[in-house]
């Protein structure tokens, strides 16, 4: 059971949260958007070894955070409020 | 062997309090405080199972978790299969049977295959059996598999507990690196939990001789004890600390022996310390398996512990000290004790009483169902009744080596020891590598010393000390005769070496291929002579082989701890709706739908259900329909941008809307599928309720405040998911109004001030209620949302009321068939994962909406311009023919074979059409209105005739009659 | 030395101490180049190796495999064998597995103990009920063997199942493949592996890829552990670190990397003789031939690379197999481990060529990987040996992202891909 740090809340239990993607994954708008764009928007991933940046909500209170963390030995280096648009 | 009780002695029993169980059907005395292994010992009971592979007669070997041959089924309530003797506590009236015996351990029919063991060695089955065919030899071989049995008539006596603690320190082990670190955290302030798998605290210390301050251990351990519980600290006894998972949760098992399941303990400590202890491990030696060859030190426990004599005359063969201890106090207590020793010099004293061989080893022993004697390896034949080993000890840092800890190899202890520390773990005592208690209070120093300054003095250890000389005894490649290794799954020297032989040298190989460590046990005594051996094999270090990972749990763990209190409706809640108690007293029948728990049908039970639903619908066409909505989704969306932000979720223009106004329209997913669908009410400017389906609430809700959050800023809209706030009794069919306005909802309802697809405030006894005039059902329809909690005197009014119009409650299974009627889709059943908007007829914003929204651009892939695609249609069967089943396949016949072109996703029989209508998505359906196609049905073919998917009033009339 | 394995050989051996057998597979150096490499020595890359010698004749071949054979994945699942899909494409691709399976024992002279013992995936509504017939019906259009069954049905192959009527998730009948069952992991990497080492093809353990080699816009070999290792047509199966590979020779996947945990009981004696998958309770489950009962259940929540076993999910899998089969309140847990599994939109495997020209993929498998050994090494293989698709590997090419033709099987199968 891992600890995930909320930035609203605190720490809580990982079944409390749900995973969001990449964070800094920007949305391309429009209908013309080339389709390469759209695809890796859509389904390409960095699925990185060791460091991560990613979106998560804390379920319990609804807030979407980005919270950077080692997915191999799961330790949580931080975790902040989504900033706005796309959290880049 | 001849095991015998002895007259006095015994720390852990009570004599004044005699038990009796039964043993493979025999009758076994004992005392409280016995473990079923030590009473079976006591009654001199050698023979207490059979080995998994070649049904080897098995004997009590250990006296703790680290037991690899004596494990019993225990029966009754309590069943439990697989149980280890030897931590069992021995019960009055408990029923205890061998395990993989047939009839019985002492007499197992199947003991011949232990004469064919030189053809079926290690993984000889991936060799044969492949003609004719594995299906021929697998029934049989299956058959032999398992140690215990399933009772199959057993009923749970419950459920288990689960508690989440927290603490500054646990510590893992209540021998004294355990006691004395708990003792030295809790002196320096700190919340301390000190958890020991033993009934009583005190590990080694319990058989091991030692004084401690002066004292002898026993009234030092009372006395930590006393001032940790006087402290407030938690003692949890019978209690394994099985697994060290991420972010350091330990997960601990408790034990009660009172006829309550186990408890499961997820405890989230500051710091862990590991004083876990040591495991003594075998010797190799030729049938070292025999019932009679035991651990030494187990020996010494029986005998203190229990008094428990474990034979008269007795070998005790060693590569280490610590034997000599065992071989003193066996001779002290009336065996006739030869002690052999591998070492020649550096060797401790020799015992009174005790015979010592010096520099020989065992060969053999001899024996059929128990140890008779043993040959040297210089020839010698002793006569025995028992043989005592010990080839040394392994470190128990399992929960260590989960945690990720590194291990260091000591060639000095002969034996993997923690390696670079961990954070926040510390390791103390005999599983540090520690020996004699002076080293071991040592170890609770440094433990405790990162934990700040602490008032309680360091222990010290003023009796004897153990030494802990030791020369490895690994087994040897080449040696003669059949060596054990692994007790439970049969692994002998041969068979590592014939993986070795066959390049299965990797250690995980090694353990896949010979199923080494793989046994109930996890290989607590074998795996590191196994291990050990492949080093010698292939020339390499035992480091170089290094070890398998540790994985949890240290010892078996019940199902049911894991379980808890999930069982039956808690292991999923189902959703409830406010006035399910009030649609019982109407004879609802209940069903799960989408998670919610919601009335099918109002009477009519079995054969009588499909009547019961086919009168709901046809009376609702005829005059008026009751129904219960409420669990449709209402997630109000308010704020500046309000209009901006549905125009972005919806596939649909929704900001043209006009407050007071309801549209349909779908949400998307951004790979274009449809999500969910529904009617957007616009209340005012800025304040929107998105109505969604009952099952995707939370996913909705979800998805709206991802779009808030990231895309439009937390200022630009707020979102309040207002679902169970509010009740929805939605009345339906051409009396609708006349019904309502019987009823005072404190405005007009008349179609000019209340048109179709229009939002109107009222009252009803005081509260607030909204009103929309939405259609689910293609009649004129009012969904009327009242808070949640004042629904119960509305509903009553309305059922009372509808008595004059012959107004029926109808359940979602009407329902079904009224929506169908009109071609409206369920989305997740008349759809699936591939459906696009204008795969349902819905091209209008696809070809001409210039805003963007969520899904937009994967409208427009090449797949989703595909002229082929499944398109909504409905489906019309030839003159009285039965509906079509659902999920029956629309099929084309090409290239000489069968192909779906689509398939049924909704099928009733229509009472008021009075024939079957169905749904279905068909290859370009939506241009083949009037083609008639084959449907199968589980190998049965029919036809159907496509059409359009509205089969009732298409022109929409009654939505205003 | 005995090389062939069977009864007669083993008696014979028997009598001689078992100690004329030969390796399964020989361990050489690797050789600096090779006419094919294949990174990843699980079930996938074995057999693609096997396949390549077999099927094309090609058997300078180099195996490399950072660990030990059949360490990933492979020797980490619950060893489902099916082929009940909805889509044709997937009834191809697991179809032909599933042929290849039935007679691997006998191809790789290794028994790989291919048990059909049925499998069933239950339903617990009618909705659930109507959704079976839709994927039976579908099946049997695409010639698999699948039946509805009734709940009577059920209890006839699961009798131990919780028919009592307030279970909250009752059984109104399943899905059921005979021909499914289960096989022996580890025999199977091991069979692969001793009859492509027997072709020539070199197995290299403990051989890292640290990086790949390209020169002039295409991949022509590897840096390793052990040193630099060329070759013109490089393929990869590496599932659960198939990111990272890609993320060496400059793309990206569509691919998350989730921890899927397994556990198994402890042995007892025959219970439960077919595979049973319960949605409701997320839960598939089976008795090994050994006793013990191997449980498994979907994907932990946070993408890991951790290959290590966590509370939360086993505690709710756990929860489902009591509710399935109540009478397993009696077992205790025996050992809990973790494989890391690549997890696509889609749920189906990624086959063919990647961005980077001469790089092959096969990966993707998401949870089911194991029963589709024998064809993603087939068709890798063919990749490798021709540089082009066959009809059963071309729709799972990667550039079904962009077309949006994916091959969606999530909803008709549950959770056991």
């Amino acid at each position: 059971m891992q600890l995930f740090p909320c930035p609203f809340c605190g720490p809580r239990d990982e079944t409390e949260f749900h995973y969001g993607g990449d964070a800094g994954n920007a949305r391309p708008d429009g209908a013309e958007v080339p389709i390469e764009s759209w695809t890796n928007y859509l389904y390409l991933r960095s699925n990185p070894k060791g460091t991560a940046r990613e979106i998560w909500v804390h379920m319990s209170c609804g807030e979407f955070f980005v919270m950077e963390r080692d997915t191999v030995t799961h330790k949580v280096l931080s975790s902040t409020a989504l900033g706005g648009e796309h959290a880049a | 062997m001849s095991a015998a009780r002895l007259a006095t002695g015994g720390s852990a029993i009570d004599r004044s309090r005699p038990i009796r169980f039964s043993f493979d059907g025999a009758s076994v005395d004992g005392f409280a405080g016995d473990t079923i292994a030590s009473a079976l010992l006591a009654n001199d009971i050698a023979v207490v199972g059979r080995s998994f592979k070649y049904h080897r007669p098995r004997g009590i070997w250990g006296a703790g978790v680290e037991e690899p041959n004596a494990l019993v089924d225990i029966g009754g309530p309590q069943a439990s299969p697989n149980t280890r003797a030897t931590t069992e506590p021995a019960r009055d009236g408990l029923v205890a049977k061998s395990v993989n015996a047939m009839p019985n351990a002492l007499s197992d029919r199947n003991a011949f295959l232990d004469r064919f063991a030189r053809f079926i060695p290690a993984a000889f089955y991936y060799k044969t059996f492949m003609w004719p065919d594995w299906h021929m030899f697998e029934p049989r071989i299956r058959a032999m598999a398992g140690l215990g049995k399933v009772d199959t008539d057993w009923t749970s006596p419950g459920t288990a507990d689960q508690v989440n603690h927290h603490c500054d320190v646990l510590v893992v082990g209540a021998g004294p690196a355990g006691l004395a670190t708990a003792r030295m955290a809790a002196g320096a302030g700190l919340s301390v939990t000190l958890v020991d798998d033993q009934r009583e605290p005190g590990g080694s210390l319990g058989h091991r001789a030692g004084e401690i301050d002066g004292k002898p251990v026993a009234m030092w351990i009372e006395e930590t004890v006393a001032v940790l519980t006087a402290g407030g600290h938690l003692i949890l006894p019978s209690t394994t600390a099985f697994g060290i998972y991420d972010h350091d949760l330990v997960g601990l098992n408790q034990r009660h022996f009172d006829g309550r399941r186990d408890t499961l303990w997820r405890v989230r400590p500051r710091h862990i310390v590991l004083a876990t202890g040591a495991i003594e491990r075998p010797l190799p030696f030729a049938n070292n398996d025999l019932p009679g060859v035991l651990s030494a030190d187990a020996a010494l426990a029986y005998l203190r512990r229990h008094a428990v004599l474990v034979g008269r005359r007795v070998v005790v063969a060693t590569n280490n000290d610590s034997a000599y201890e065992v071989a003193a106090a066996l001779a002290e207590a009336g065996a006739d004790v030869t002690l052999v020793d591998i070492r020649r010099d550096g060797i401790p004293e020799t015992p009174a009483k005790v015979r010592l061989v010096k520099g020989r080893a065992l060969a053999a022993a001899m024996g059929r169902l128990r140890v008779e004697g043993v040959t040297l390896d210089d020839g010698t034949r002793l006569d025995a009744d028992c043989v005592l080993v010990s080839g040394g000890w392994t470190p128990t840092i399992h929960l260590f080596g989960q945690a990720k800890g590194k291990l260091a190899w000591s060639g000095a202890r002969a034996a993997f020891l923690p390696g670079d520390p961990v954070d926040g773990i510390s390791v103390a005592g005999a599983a540090a590598g520690s020996v004699s208690l002076s080293e071991v209070f040592a170890d609770a120093r440094t433990a405790v010393a990162p934990l700040g300054p602490t008032t309680a003095a360091l222990p010290r250890s003023t009796g004897p000390e153990a030494t802990g000389g030791i020369v490895a005894a690994w087994p040897v490649p080449g040696s003669k005769g059949r060596i054990w290794i692994d007790y439970q799954n049969d692994v002998t020297v041969k068979d590592v070496e014939l993986a070795a032989r066959e390049n299965f040298v990797s250690v995980e190989h090694l353990k896949r291929y010979t199923t080494l460590g793989m046994a109930t046990d996890q290989g607590k005594t074998s795996n590191l002579p196994g291990l050990a051996l492949m080093a010698g094999i292939t020339g390499r270090t035992v480091p170089e082989v290094g070890t398998t990972t540790y994985r949890p749990p240290f010892t078996p763990v019940p199902l049911a701890s894991f379980a808890g209190a999930r069982v039956g409706e808690l292991m999923a809640p189902v959703r409830r709706l406010p006035l399910e108690s009030v649609h019982r007293e109407s004879g609802a029948i209940f069903q799960e739908y989408g998670g919610w728990l919601r009335p099918a049908h109002y009477g009519g039970r079995g054969a009588d259900t499909d009547r019961a639903i086919q009168d709901e619908a046809l009376r609702a066409r005829r005059s008026v329909a009751l129904f219960d909505g409420s669990t449709l989704g209402k997630i109000e969306v308010i704020g500046p941008k309000a209009a901006a932000f549905v125009d972005f979720l919806y596939y649909n223009t929704m900001s043209t809307l006009k407050p007071g106004r309801c549209r349909y329209g779908f949400m998307l997913s951004e790979n274009g599928v449809v999500f969910d669908d529904g009617v957007l009410v616009r209340l005012d400017e800025h304040r929107f309720v998105v109505s969604c389906s009952s099952s995707h609430v939370a996913a909705v809700h979800a998805r709206l405040e991802e779009w808030r959050q990231d895309r439009f800023g937390r200022d630009a809209v707020y979102i309040h998911n207002a679902t169970s706030d509010m009740a929805t009794l939605t009345v339906s069919g051409p009396n609708a109004r006349k019904l309502l306005e019987t009823i005072d909802l404190g405005r007009s309802l008349d179609d000019a001030d209340l048109p179709h697809m229009a939002i109107g405030h009222g009252s009803y006894g005081g509260d607030a209620v909204r009103i929309a005039r939405v259609s689910f059902t293609g009649d004129r329809s009012y969904e009327i949302s009242i808070p949640a909690d004042r629904a119960e005197p509305l509903w009553a009014h309305l059922r009372q009321a509808g008595q004059a119009f012959d107004a029926v409650v109808i359940g979602l299974e009407a329902l079904m068939i009224l929506r169908a009627e009109k071609g409206f889709i369920v989305i997740g059943k008349d759809t699936d994962g591939t459906t696009l908007p204008h795969d349902l007829g819905s091209e209008g914003p696809r070809t001409k909406r210039q805003t963007e929204y969520v899904g937009r651009r994967s409208l427009f892939t090449e797949e989703a311009s595909r002229g082929d695609r499944l398109q909504l249609v409905g489906l019309t069967v030839p003159s009285g023919e039965a509906p079509l089943p659902t999920g029956a396949h629309g099929i084309k016949r090409e290239s000489g074979r069968l192909h779906s072109q689509g398939f049924v996703t909704s099928s009733y029989r229509s009472p008021t059409l009075g024939r079957p209508i169905a749904l279905a998505l068909i290859e370009r359906g939506a241009a083949r209105h009037g083609e008639t196609i084959e449907v199968q049905h589980l190998g049965k073919v029919r036809t159907a005739t496509i059409a359009a998917p509205c089969a009732f009033d298409p022109a929409g009339d009654r939505l205003h009659a | 030395m005995t090389r062939r394995y069977s009864a007669l050989s083993l008696f014979k051996e028997g009598l001689a101490g078992q100690t004329g057998w030969k390796q399964a597979w020989r361990s050489p150096e690797p050789k600096p180049t090779y006419d094919a490499i294949i990174i990843g020595g699980g079930g996938h890359g074995l057999a693609t190796a096997y396949y390549l010698a077999k099927n094309h004749g090609i058997t300078r071949v180099a195996v490399l495999e950072k660990g030990w054979i059949g360490g990933g994945n492979t020797g980490r699942n619950t060893t489902v064998v099916r082929s009940n899909y909805y889509y044709p494409e997937s009834v191809e691709l697991y179809g032909l597995a599933h042929r290849l399976y039935e007679g691997l024992s006998k191809d790789l002279n290794y028994n790989v103990m291919l048990s059909q013992r049925g499998m069933v995936n239950l339903c617990h509504s009618t909705a659930e009920m109507e959704i079976g017939a839709r994927t039976v019906n579908a099946m049997q259009l695409n010639g698999i063997d699948a039946e509805l069954f009734s709940s009577e049905d059920v209890r006839r192959v699961a009798p131990i199942y919780n028919f009592s009527p307030d279970a909250r998730f009752p059984v109104f009948g399943g899905i059921w493949q005979g021909r499914a069952g289960t096989a022996r992991h580890d025999a199977v990497a091991w069979g692969y592996a001793r009859a492509a080492s027997r072709l020539g093809v070199d197995i290299i353990q403990n051989c890292e890829i640290t990086d790949f080699i390209v020169e002039g816009g295409r991949c022509r070999g590897v840096q390793t552990t052990r040193g630099a290792i060329r070759a013109e047509r490089i393929g990869m199966a590496v599932a659960g670190h198939s990111s990272v590979l890609a993320t060496k020779a400059g793309f990206r996947l569509p691919i998350n990397s989730y921890a899927l945990q397994a556990c198994v009981s402890e042995p007892v004696k025959p219970i439960l003789d077919t595979v049973v998958l319960s949605p409701g309770c997320g839960v598939y489950v089976s008795q090994s031939d050994k006793g013990e009962i191997v449980i498994g259940g979907g994907l932990d929540r946070v993408p890991s690379y951790a290959q290590r076993g966590n509370l939360p999910k086993l505690e709710t899998v756990i929860a489902g197999l009591l509710e399935m089969f109540p009478i397993f309140g009696q077992l205790k847990l025996m050992r809990q481990w973790a494989g890391i599994v690549d997890v696509v939109p889609d749920s189906s495997p990624i086959i063919g060529p990647s961005p980077l020209p001469n790089l092959f993929l096969n990966c993707g498998w998401g949870t089911g990987g194991f029963k589709a050994i024998p064809s993603g090494g087939t068709l890798l293989a063919n990749l490798l040996a021709t540089g082009k698709h066959n009809d059963i590997s071309r729709p799972f090419d990667l550039d079904r992202f962009a077309s949006g033709r994916l091959i969606d099987e999530a909803a008709g199968s549950g959770i056991a891909h």
